[in-house]
């Protein structure tokens, strides 16, 4: 594309076929415990 | 709201709020945007013909058509059924255990009443700790990964409970085929040879609190006769890090106030003193308090954080990045779609222990009685709390709705939400303000660098 450049193709909508194991670590427990940054956490089911 | 436009280091940037797409685009599909969904296409040329060729704006609505089709722009939330008829039990699976109920320093921001919760000081024996971990497993069901964090207070207090704890934690997953990890968060100050060791062998995660500058550090973070702990801490921490496995996690962590506003120079400092992964984080105290934060400091705050995201595209280029807390968002990862719309997990997934054994929905709710919901020797907690926090995610939280960074926070921290509103599904707007800041910021970052 010309006018476009797509940094990431839709990271939400692909991440519907994943199983949603909930493995995950909680949001407050890397660093924060005072604020809610759930995009910061790492999948566990890659 | 479909999605979120903006303009920061130089590019125009554009999320797809609900695919998560993330698009650099030029400044004659910037401003197609502005009317995309409201005008036709003769309206729009009409619009714009003043500043761009007929062209040139024909060229850029194909392209946004094309984004259209491939559902990567103006998508619809698909993922309000997922969360609404989500009928599976939610499973206990983290824990905050607050060690001591007790503190050798005298933070002026301190949430937990320096240290003691607003109630007696207090230390967790190791009959309540090994009673939370039997609790955290048992209630665990099908999850695999636990998370134990070591909290206070100031943990280290009470170090030989903590060993203990640890110990007895690491038998009983070996036994119940779970994967326990532990986290401590630490004033530093007890730090030791022999503490350092074994907080390097058995903790995925450290986190050593100092705020910054010695100056700032010293204001706030300081002894009962008023004295600052700068000089005792940064050794510290420099030995932990030091000594630490390189596979390993670990964070330097801070807080920013009303009294420096100029914080960047707090994350430059710790960064140049040689830390690499670095948290420096908004206090968040009610209004009345002098260290508060206040609307008024918005401007600032955010000019730090597009300093900050400059600063740090600037020393990625020299191969000399750090990772700041807030900013490190993997936009071609991160969670799945299933936790993001599932809200922080405190209360149904992540629970806090004090040394007496009750348990909250998180460390925040400590000493809340209302929010009590049981102890971990009943072994039973109070479903209706637990399902209130299940149920306060982002389709249950009407501001949320119309946010495009709703599934980057998942609706904010409840316990921020409740103490500021009243209510765990209004969000606390301060936060929130600069919540959408530092996503943009975040992915600013991940857009520049991704140009080379």
């Amino acid at each position: 594309m010309k006018h476009i450049k797509t940094i990431n193709n839709g990271v939400l909508k692909n991440s519907v076929n994943k199983p949603g194991c909930k493995e995950c670590a909680n949001s407050c427990q890397s660093a924060c415990k005072t604020s809610c940054t759930v995009a910061n956490l790492e999948c566990e089911s890659k | 709201m479909k999605i979120h436009k903006y303009k920061q280091c130089g590019l125009n940037i554009v999320i797809d709020v609900n695919s998560g797409a993330i698009h650099v685009v030029d400044d004659v599909v910037y401003d197609i945007l502005d009317f995309y969904e409201e005008k036709s296409k003769d309206e729009i040329i009409n619009s714009l013909k003043e500043r761009y060729s007929i062209d040139e704006i024909k060229e850029g609505i194909e392209e946004i058509e094309s984004l259209i089709n491939e559902k990567m722009l103006f998508t619809e939330d698909m993922y309000k059924n997922i969360v609404l008829n989500d009928e599976n039990p939610s499973f206990i699976k983290a824990i905050c255990l607050n060690i001591a109920h007790d503190c050798n320093l005298r933070c002026k921001y301190c949430f937990a009443s320096e240290g003691n919760y607003h109630g007696k000081s207090e230390l967790m024996s190791f009959e309540v700790g090994k009673a939370a971990i039997d609790f955290v497993i048992k209630n665990s069901g099908i999850r695999h990964n636990i998370e134990v964090d070591l909290f206070g207070g100031e943990p280290l207090l009470n170090f030989e409970t903590v060993k203990q704890i640890i110990e007895y934690a690491k038998s009983e997953g070996e036994k119940n085929n779970k994967n326990i990890r532990f986290t401590i968060t630490t004033n530093a100050t007890l730090l030791n040879d022999e503490i350092i060791d074994y907080i390097d062998k058995n903790m995925g995660n450290v986190v050593l609190s100092i705020d910054g500058r010695q100056n700032v550090n010293d204001k706030i973070r300081i002894r009962r006769d008023g004295s600052g702990t700068y000089s005792d801490i940064m050794p510290k921490i420099k030995r932990m890090v030091e000594k630490r496995h390189k596979d390993k996690q670990y964070y330097v962590r801070g807080t920013f106030t009303h009294e420096n506003l100029d914080f960047y120079e707090d994350v430059i400092f710790l960064a140049d003193e040689g830390f690499k992964e670095i948290s420096i984080e908004p206090v968040v105290l009610l209004d009345e308090h002098p260290l508060s934060l206040k609307e008024g400091d918005i401007p600032q705050i955010f000019e730090q954080y597009d300093k900050l995201t400059d600063e740090i595209i600037k020393r990625s280029k020299e191969g000399r990045y750090f990772k700041f807390y807030h900013f490190a968002i993997d936009v071609n990862g991160g969670p799945c779609i299933y936790k993001r719309i599932s809200g922080c997990g405190a209360g149904h997934e992540y629970v806090a222990v004090t040394p007496n054994g009750d348990i909250y929905p998180c460390h925040q709710f400590v000493g809340n009685d209302k929010f009590k919901m049981g102890n971990v020797f009943e072994g039973v907690i109070n479903r209706n709390i637990s399902k209130e926090f299940k149920n306060g995610h982002i389709y249950n939280k009407p501001k949320c709705l119309d946010c495009w960074a709703r599934f980057y926070c998942s609706g904010g921290c409840q316990a921020n939400n409740y103490n500021f509103t009243g209510d765990i599904h209004n969000p606390y707007e301060l936060g929130c303000m600069m919540m959408k800041k530092r996503v943009e910021c975040a992915i600013a970052i991940k857009a520049k660098l991704s140009e080379e």
